[in-house]
């Protein structure tokens, strides 16, 4: 199959996907028992006032129409408008958004960064000590509640140590850098902001360890189990006899081939960091996507949920899209046999 | 029915010699690995607590003691008291029983309707089979956690409530995963002698293909404990699980939160309760892995 066709077919699937998504999440947010027009107008309002924005928001129409009404906004890149903040719930996606893909860049980055060696060492020494620890750290990775992990770090770096900061992207003497990404610390690299870069790197290192230790072990699981396939491979014991150095073969040789499989992992990965964030946002006062989404969902503030919902999923299936190409044009064995 | 009509429709997986030497041979192989024991002596402990919850516990969890409010861990406090004085320690050793039960609650449950589905889904094939992997394809790319959430805000807060938010979320993997192996089972020779040998459709899913698929399906299970308890952990920490005054781990951080940087007993114990749960579950699950699906073997 070519690049194009798979590219058209899995456009086609993000269509059905976020259609998908729209009517369960539109369902969900008809479950709630309250009135929706009660909420916004608040206790205090008439029932006239109430009825009126009941018409005006059109949810004394038939569900078929609301739902109807709902589409062609999206369809428009109307998200629909956040019962909490009055704001369009684009607008208010669009100003956190660049703070959780911080976020989650830092963390996939940390995740990537010790989870391969990790994955290396575990499969190079299989069975060994080595491998028991690193397989304790991958376990405890999926085990640990990522919420609980933040408030520990937080008692031991900022309120034991005084070391890092505990809450937030920047304190409050220093301006952020000139928006240009959005992205502090590439901002304030840009524009030559010493101070802020400085700050924002030390407040991004707690939650993005927090968000990243998740996603450490389930890098390296993935690296020793591509490792292990790699090193029982022929051409691997062919290198070895013909004298290269056990590292030179496992770096050189096993490492770059066990590193394909481990791209859609990263891709998951990615996915996952960006909703994952929900929780670390919320103990760490992330500005971010998911400390909004955690807000509007004690709120019922459901198209600001919805919205969310929609949106990340939609960046979900993108992120596949893309972890497929890159999965094609670094092996030529994918391209071929498809 | 011939003899050997009725041998070769005759539920091989129950003969129970077979079967008893199949789960010695996993046994013992999980006898060969630490990790996996650690797991399981984990579980144990962890069962063992919720059963004797009201033997162990030395206070009333539910003791208001308002001049002991926020002591520091001690030999009469094990794990400090909370803010109205109530002994932690016995508030941890009693919500084991609402922060596990989710868990022995959820699996069961969505394992059997998901695999049901998969089981029948793939064994049936055509357009029922479409549509059932169209609709598991789209809840399964919502966000599990946007999406349970959203589903017990949406219910109300209440544990229950969050572990019927789970249950649902939880299915579709189930329906993916058993479906995947009906396609597998229902082509090999055994199910085609069974079908050739004039079975029903219905006793093909019931004797062979669900009978076969459990493996994997029980090793998801088992990991999905931990996840459950996890995720169960997390609605009780943003406030959409558990409500006070009942002891529960993710209720029980979130409102210790509050005193995190002067009391961190208060959040710090019942988080390392989450903690060592889940990590038993799965590293058992992890070691069930190895011995009873080697195709999806981790290591």
């Amino acid at each position: 199959m070519s690049f194009s066709r798979i590219i058209v077919k899995r456009l086609l699937g993000l269509i059905l996907v976020v259609l998908g998504v729209s009517i369960i999440t539109f369902i969900v947010s008809h479950l709630i028992p309250g009135d929706p027009a009660r909420l916004i107008a608040g206790d205090r309002a008439t029932d006239e006032i109430v009825a009126n924005l009941r018409h005006t928001l059109g949810l004394d129409r038939s569900l078929y129409v609301q739902y109807w009404r709902y589409l062609s906004g999206l369809v428009h890149g109307d998200l629909g408008t956040s019962i909490r903040t009055s704001r369009p719930v684009l607008e208010d996606l669009k100003a956190f958004f660049p703070a959780t893909m911080e976020l989650a860049l830092v963390a996939l980055f940390f995740a990537t960064l010790v989870g391969i060696p990790l994955g290396v060492l575990s499969a190079v020494y299989r069975n060994k000590f080595v491998d028991q620890i690193v397989r304790t750290i991958s376990v405890s990775g999926i085990s640990t509640p990522a919420f609980w992990l933040g408030l520990s770090l937080i008692v031991l770096f900022y309120g034991r140590l005084h070391l890092l900061p505990g809450s937030g992207r920047l304190p409050d003497g220093i301006d952020p850098p000139t928006s240009i990404t959005g992205f502090y610390i590439f901002d304030s690299l840009l524009t030559g902001n010493r101070p802020a870069l400085i700050s924002s790197l030390r407040h991004i290192i707690l939650p993005a360890f927090t968000l990243g230790f998740v996603h450490l072990g389930v890098v390296a699981r993935q690296i020793r189990s591509s490792m292990l396939e790699q090193l029982n491979e022929d051409y691997i014991r062919t290198s070895r006899a013909n004298g290269l150095a056990k590292w030179t073969v496992i770096l050189r040789h096993a490492l770059p081939n066990a590193l394909i499989p481990s791209v859609t992992v990263l891709g998951l990965a990615m996915g996952d960091l960006l909703y994952g964030a929900v929780l670390t946002e919320t103990v760490f006062a992330w500005p971010g996507m998911g400390a909004y989404v955690v807000n509007s969902i004690q709120a019922l503030d459901f198209p600001a949920v919805m919205g969310f919902a929609v949106l990340v999923s939609f960046a979900y299936v993108l992120v596949n899209l893309a972890v497929d190409l890159v999965y094609m044009v670094i092996d030529p064995r994918i391209r071929e046999v498809s | 029915m011939s003899t050997a009509t009725a041998a070769a429709l005759a539920p091989v997986a129950f003969d129970r010699n077979s079967l008893r030497n199949r789960l010695g041979l996993v046994w013992y192989k999980v006898r060969q690995s630490p990790l996996t024991l650690y797991g399981l002596a984990i579980i144990t402990i962890v069962f063992a607590t919720m059963a004797l919850a009201g033997v162990i516990a030395p206070y009333d969890p539910n003791l208001i003691s308002l001049e002991q409010r926020l002591l520091p861990p001690s030999a009469a406090h094990w794990f400090g008291t909370d803010e109205v004085g109530r002994d932690l320690f016995s508030r941890i050793l009693y919500g084991s029983r609402q922060s596990v039960s989710v868990g022995l609650f959820v699996v069961p449950i969505s394992g059997v309707i998901g695999s049901t589905l998969g089981c029948f889904s793939g064994s049936i094939g055509g357009k029922v089979d479409m549509v059932m992997m169209r609709i598991t394809d789209i809840v399964l790319s919502v966000p599990s956690l946007v999406l349970t959430m959203a589903l017990a805000a949406a219910l109300g807060p209440s544990l229950f409530n969050a572990m019927i938010a789970i249950t649902v979320v939880r299915i579709p993997s189930y329906v993916r995963l058993a479906r995947g192996q009906a396609l597998i089972i229902r082509e090999m020779n055994y199910s085609k002698a069974a079908r050739t040998f004039g079975a029903s459709r219905w006793h093909v899913v019931r004797w062979h293909v669900l009978i076969n698929a459990l493996p994997p399906l029980i090793v998801q299970a088992t990991l999905d404990v931990g996840g459950t308890i996890l995720m169960a952990a997390a609605l009780g920490f943003i406030g959409l699980g558990a409500q006070q005054p009942t002891a529960e781990w993710g209720a029980m951080v979130a409102t210790g939160r509050n005193y995190i940087l002067d009391q961190w007993w208060y959040s710090g114990f019942p988080g390392f309760a989450i903690l060592i749960t889940a990590t038993g579950f799965n590293l058992f699950g992890d070691g069930l892995r190895d011995n009873l699906d080697p195709k999806q073997k981790a290591s």
